[in-house]
Formats: structure tokens, C-alpha cells, sequence
């Protein structure tokens, strides 16, 4: 099998063996890189130095008889919202085009302490406000299973990169689907943990208390590896919580015979495509088949979450995208008379259009008059979100739905109209408002694109969404195809 | 309409965004659709349910208050757009 196919245990079997070294590897997913990211168009910036560099130290650790961890000499790449200590971060905006973070994300130094190769930076919808990543303040990237789709977003560039094997496993974010919508559409296994469960600690800010880090990857067994190098509780974000953190791999190669898996009949509801949701009666016939029981259930506020989202979400945004003034960092106007010219100025100049009207929308939702009849009103619909899971789990191990009602769509088919865009996060949107861990893994697909089926947890459960993904992936293909641009070989 | 012009001219300019014309027309439709949207939250009656800020239930994250190392002044104005004898410079204020 080629060397990019390769999960990360079977890499660090090639490492520790000496088949192959962290360099080469490295060389060789920079290969990849360029020869075929002008086509997806996932990154936005390949850090080749600091790959080989950090290589050739995991190689002297091999050389000199010492073990390495299970991500070290692995080679991934990071959304680029995630600051990296001198190494330009961008968020996708022309805000923050020359913006050299004085530290790395809590994440990343974990990663890095672990070994991880970083190859580079990938491209994300503006402030990681979008659905399909062609809201980058860069360029638009391509759906690797067919370069006319959007590859979903706004983790677009992490989700593509997985799937076109430019690297081994990615970090995204995930604020309402971001993580698992990509993950639907270019037919990889994407996580967004429970909220707190990983340190958003030098994450650029969009929404605070939606957003998570999560892995995607190519299988369940690499998500469950990474995630346990990046979860944990950590002082620099108050939000982040003390867990015993579990070894997720225990959850793999485990029988699900007569777990209860939920089935919310609102995820069924008009709007959904006849072909996911005929993969998803099928994806549900196998876990019966392995012993699941399977029963339908109602989550009756599921209609409500979309709005009271873009109401919450908005608000936070509006406030966190506050600092970006053109003082202290990112982009300044020129030739600006005074200090209020100097902001509006700035802001205008450098956000696009999508994050100014989501900046407008915020700050509508929490402004004098205002506050009562629609942030806190979201607020006390996101309790009866919060209500209709807790009573779900009362009754099943996980809920299981499709993670987008559609396809990956064409590039271009829904960046005129905000709303219909925003209703492809619709099955994604509540999972955020609960803050419970939820997975999106390869079901299927329809006339060749990939479909996800998404599945829900208690919070911290993020072992008992693995244990479930793992039975299914072992017992369908669905993660071993690949897209006809990375077929037939090194090109 | 929900929003009107003025309003989102006055939005604009708590958010300190300096919109075109062609941009007030088009965020007035836009946050109008997505208002509109949004109003089907008054169909549920919420007198009585508090308000959810974050998911997990996590109150007052305090810390000893101990001074200790931050970002040396260099590294932190090596990003700033304008910067001068260890300042941040903006124009004028008063």
C-alpha cells in the first residue's frame, strides 16, 4: 500500500522498523503536497523547514535505540485558526494576512510535545464563518472527490486534506458542524468533543461557547489516537474541564450487541436527500445487524436550534471580533485622521462580507431594546435543546443522524443566499448548543460523493461514539475508497 | 420589515463598520431574511426556563492571584501595525 494511504499505527510500525524514516515520510506527504494540492487547494501555507526539521529530530531518537510515542514522526496539518508560535496565522482573513502568533495553541504545543510533523496550514472559511470554505479571504478549496464540489466548511482545507491524503490527520474547528459537515463531505471521520473537553486556549475566537478542536482523520482508530494527545484541562481557558481522561483506544474492536442507538425522527424530516437518507436506513440495518438495538425518538426543539444558533453564535462573534481595531495586531488602515476612522476603517478594509454580517447580526441581537426578545430568548430555547438530549440519553447510549441533509454541493450553488447556506449545518447546529461530543464517519455514498452519518453522546462519552464508528467501519468498506485523483499511485 | 435602513446604519456604527451604500441596502435585506427566520423562536413559550450561557455548568474559575512571567514587550509589539519607543501608536485622541 502506498506510504500516504497509511494510518498513523501502521506508520509508527514503519518508523520504529526503520522501513522508513520521519524524513522520508515527510518528504514524502511534501511530495504529495505538491503535486496535488494546486488542484484542492487545502493549504494556505506548507511549513516544508519546520516539517524536516522536526523529522530529523525524531529520526536521531530512533537512531540513538529510544522510543517514540504513538504521533511521533507522524505528519499532519492544522486548521489555521490554531496559533502557531511564529509560524503565520491567518484565519482566512485578510485581518490577520501577516499575523505571527507569540504563542502556540494549547493543542498544538500538545501535539508538537508528542512528535507531531507539522506540514502546514490549511484553508478554512473566514473566522471560521461558513460552510463550505469559500468564504476564505484567500481562495476557495475543491472537494477532493470531485473538484466542481466545495469540500464543506468551515474546516474545508482540514477535511480535504485527509481525504486527498496530503496529510495523515488534521486538526479542525468545530462551532456548528464545522468539523463534521467537511468530514461528511469528503468522506472522512471527523470529531467534535465535548465542549471543555479540549483547551481552546490559543484558538482564534468565533463563537466561545460553541466552539471545540477536534481530529479528523481516516479512520476511527487514528480519531481516537489523536484525541487523546489533545484532550485534557488546562488553566489558560476557563472553560476547559478537569476530566479523567480515558484511554480511547479501550473503546475499539468491542461488540455493540444491545446497545440502544436513538434515531431522532426531526434528522429525518423534510429537506433531507432521498439518497443520504437511503445510505442512512442502510448504515442503521447494519448496526442492527451487529446487535444494536435501533429505536426512533424525538428531540421535538431540533427545529429551533438553527435560529437560536445564528442568534448566539452571532452575538459571541460580535464581541470576540471586537478586538480587531488595527492597534495591536492584524491589519491597519491607512491615512486615518482619528481613532474612530482608524477602527471603522480597518474593520471595513479588511472582513469580508459574511463576517461583517454576522459582526451586524450580533450586534443587533445584543443591543439596547433588543437583548431580551432575541439573545436571551436563544439562550432559554438552547435549555430546551440541552432538555430534549438529556432526555434522549435517559433511554440510549447515542443518537445517530445524518450529518448534512445533502451531498457536497457545487462551488458556487449557495454563496448567494446566506440562509439556504446556512441550512446544510442544520442536523450539525444543536449537537454545539448541547455541548455534547458528537462523530461524523463515512456511511455511503450517492452518485459517488460521500455521506456521513453523524453520532451523538453523552458528554465525555467520546469513547462509546468511537466504540459504535469502529464496529460499523469494521464491517463496511466505506473508509478504504478513495477519490479517482489519488488513485493509481504517487502522480 | 424588522430592520430598517437607519437601523442598520445605526448598527453599523456600534460594530464600528463603515458600510457603502450598495452594503447598508444589502445587510437590510439580509438581516431581515435571517430575522424573519428567527421569529419562529416567539412560538415557544420560555417564561419559565432559564437561560443556558454555556453548556457545561462551570461557575466562578478562580486562581491565586501570584505574578508571574508574561510576554517580554518586544515579542508582543512585533505585531503591532505601528509601534514606537515601546508603544503602541494610534493617531490622535485628544
Amino acid at each position: 500500500m502506498e506510504i500516504t494511504s497509511q494510518s498513523i499505527g501502521e506508520l509508527h510500525e514503519l518508523l520504529v522498523t526503520k522501513r522508513i524514516s520521519a524524513v522520508e515520510l515527510a518528504q514524502t506527504m511534501l511530495q504529495r503536497i505538491k503535486h496535488i494540492d494546486p488542484e484542492v487547494q487545502a493549504f494556505l501555507q506548507v511549513t516544508e523547514d519546520v516539517a524536516l526539521g522536526r523529522a530529523a529530530q525524531v529520526d536521531e531518537k530512533i537512531a540513538r535505540g529510544e522510543e517514540i510515542g504513538a504521533l511521533e514522526g507522524i505528519p499532519m496539518a492544522l486548521k489555521d485558526n490554531l496559533c502557531t508560535e511564529g509560524i503565520r496565522t491567518t484565519c482566512s482573513s485578510k485581518m490577520l494576512e501577516n499575523f505571527v502568533p507569540p504563542y502556540s495553541a494549547t493543542a498544538v504545543e500538545k501535539l508538537k510535545s508528542a512528535g507531531a510533523i507539522l506540514l502546514g496550514k490549511l484553508n478554512m472559511d473566514e473566522f471560521a464563518m461558513g460552510s463550505s470554505t469559500e468564504n476564505s479571504g484567500f481562495f476557495a478549496t475543491h472537494n477532493p472527490w470531485d473538484l466542481e464540489r466545495v469540500p464543506g466548511g468551515s474546516s474545508g482545507g482540514s477535511a480535504a486534506a485527509v481525504a486527498a491524503e496530503e496529510a495523515v490527520y488534521t486538526l479542525g474547528s468545530d462551532t456548528g458542524g464545522s468539523i463534521r459537515q467537511p468530514s461528511s463531505f469528503c468522506g472522512v471521520v471527523g470529531l467534535k468533543p465535548t465542549y471543555g473537553a479540549v483547551s481552546r486556549y490559543g484558538l482564534i475566537a468565533y463563537a466561545s461557547s460553541l466552539d471545540q478542536i477536534g481530529p479528523i482523520t481516516k479512520t476511527v482508530e487514528d480519531n481516537a489516537r489523536v484525541l487523546r494527545e489533545i484532550v485534557g484541562h488546562d488553566h489558560r481557558d476557563s472553560t476547559s474541564v478537569p476530566f479523567e481522561i480515558p484511554n480511547y483506544a479501550e473503546f475499539l474492536n468491542k461488540d455493540i450487541k444491545g446497545l440502544r442507538i436513538g434515531v431522532p425522527k426531526e434528522y429525518f424530516a423534510k429537506g433531507l436527500d432521498e439518497g443520504v437518507k437511503t445510505v442512512l436506513h442502510e448504515a442503521l440495518a447494519t448496526l442492527e445487524g451487529l446487535g444494536a438495538i435501533v429505536e426512533e425518538c424525538s428531540l421535538p426543539h431540533t427545529e429551533y436550534a438553527m435560529p437560536a444558533y445564528y442568534l448566539i453564535a452571532t452575538a459571541e462573534a460580535s464581541s470576540n471580533l471586537a478586538r480587531y481595531d488595527g492597534v495591536r495586531y492584524g491589519y491597519r488602515a491607512e491615512n486615518t485622521e482619528d481613532v474612530l476612522s482608524l477602527f471603522k476603517k480597518t474593520r471595513s478594509e479588511a472582513f469580508g462580507s459574511e463576517v461583517k454580517a454576522r459582526i451586524m447580526l450580533g450586534t443587533y441581537a445584543l443591543s439596547a431594546g433588543y437583548y431580551d426578545a432575541y439573545y436571551l430568548k436563544a439562550q432559554k430555547v438552547r435549555t430546551l435543546i440541552q432538555n430534549d438530549f438529556n432526555q434522549a440519553f435517559d433511554r440510549f447510549d447515542v443518537l445517530l443522524s445524518p450529518t448534512a441533509p445533502t451531498t457536497a454541493f457545487k462551488i458556487g450553488e449557495k454563496s448567494g443566499d446566506p440562509l439556504t447556506m446556512y441550512l446544510s449545518d442544520v442536523c450539525t447546529v444543536p449537537i454545539n448548543l448541547a455541548g455534547i461530543p458528537s462523530l461524523s464517519l463515512p456511511a455511503g455514498f450517492v452518485d459517488g460523493m460521500p455521506v456521513g452519518m453523524q453520532l451523538m453522546g453523552r458528554p465525555f462519552a467520546e469513547g462509546t461514539l468511537y466504540r459504535v464508528a469502529h464496529a460499523f467501519e469494521q464491517n463496511t468498506d466505506f473508509h478504504t475508497r478513495k477519490p479517482s485523483l489519488i488513485k493509481g499511485g504517487a502522480r | 420589515m424588522k430592520i430598517s435602513r437607519q437601523q442598520v446604519e445605526h448598527v453599523a456604527m456600534l460594530a464600528r463598520l463603515e458600510l457603502s451604500e450598495e452594503e447598508v441596502a444589502g445587510y437590510t435585506v439580509q438581516l431581515n431574511s435571517i430575522l424573519d427566520y428567527a421569529a419562529m423562536l416567539d412560538q415557544l413559550n420560555t417564561d419559565d426556563i432559564k437561560p443556558t450561557a454555556y453548556a457545561v455548568p462551570l461557575h466562578n474559575i478562580v486562581r491565586e492571584d501570584q505574578v508571574k512571567p508574561s510576554f517580554a514587550r518586544e515579542k508582543v509589539l512585533a505585531n503591532a501595525p505601528v509601534a514606537e519607543d515601546g508603544f503602541f501608536k494610534v493617531p490622535r485622541i485628544v
